[in-house]
């Protein structure tokens, strides 16, 4: 076993358990808190995948900013006052059953499909190249998630605003 | 074991699993909105994870990269609701919103 598994196994293990903590603890704060570790994570895999920009970016746009509006959320639609921010879950046992059939089924076919992987050449970096892409093949795409990005920022700014009387 | 494509595959669809309990069984509409940002990154770890193994260049990380936008956007608006809703009703539990007028 090489130091890239052992590595790989440990980011695995972070991922999957403090999702687990995410989606099943009572505490909300502590549901906030697990999903930073998922999201680091991530990141940690996405870098051993060679996607090094890809990493970065997770961490600045998710941990630096999603899970902080989470967090605000949390916040603002809870009094705090009240020491305990508890919540509730409903429909547990079908939930179980349904999502546990529906893990079975995907990671059975994830394992038994014949997948024609060829671990591509190891790049430098990433950066450039998705640079390139970014303003030659995508450019559109680009371009129009740079303006729905300006619109949903100023969507969120006027519904979540109060409204005068 | 060597590590390769199907362990990176059974990492994202135990998460995606996960992210799919969250919203099933949560009541606090951020708790659902922390399941669809699990999906959105086992999604992610999938698009990597071809984007290395399947040969098909860096498509998938700018693809990946247009996810993670597309999540601020969606968090950024999904919290705007979220708080309206819990200055209409005093409380964000998905199921005892069911109104859609005061």
């Amino acid at each position: 076993m090489s130091l890239y598994d052992i590595i790989f196994y440990l980011f695995a293990l972070l991922v999957l358990v403090s999702a687990f903590i995410t989606v099943t603890s009572k505490n909300i704060v502590h549901s906030a808190f697990s999903l930073m570790f998922t999201l680091f994570g991530v990141a940690g895999i996405y870098v051993l995948l060679g996607a090094d920009f890809l990493g970065v970016v997770q961490l600045l746009v998710y941990v630096g900013g999603i899970l902080i509006l989470m967090i605000f959320g949390v916040m603002m639609t809870n009094e705090i006052t009240n020491v305990d921010i508890k919540t509730g879950t409903t429909q547990v046992v079908p939930a179980i059953i349904g999502v546990g059939l529906f893990a079975g089924a995907l990671t059975s076919m994830m394992l038994r499909t014949g997948w024609n992987s060829q671990p591509s050449e190891n790049m430098d970096t990433t950066t450039y190249a998705i640079g390139k892409l970014l303003l030659t093949e995508y450019v559109l795409i680009f371009e129009l998630l740079g303006m729905l990005l300006l619109v949903a920022l100023i969507g969120a700014a006027s519904v979540a605003r109060k409204e005068k009387e | 074991m060597q590590v390769e494509l199907t362990h990176f595959l059974v990492v994202s669809t135990l998460l995606f699993s996960m992210g799919v309990f969250a919203i099933v069984t949560r009541k606090n509409a951020i708790l659902v909105l922390m399941g669809i940002e699990l999906m959105l990154n086992a999604a992610n770890i999938n698009f990597v994870a071809f984007s290395k193994f399947g040969g098909f260049g860096l498509s998938g990380q700018v693809i990946a990269l247009f996810v993670i936008i597309l999540a601020a956007a969606e968090a950024a608006i999904a919290l705007a609701i979220v708080l309206n809703i819990y200055k209409t009703f005093s409380n964000v539990n998905v199921d005892e919103i069911n109104n859609l007028k005061e």
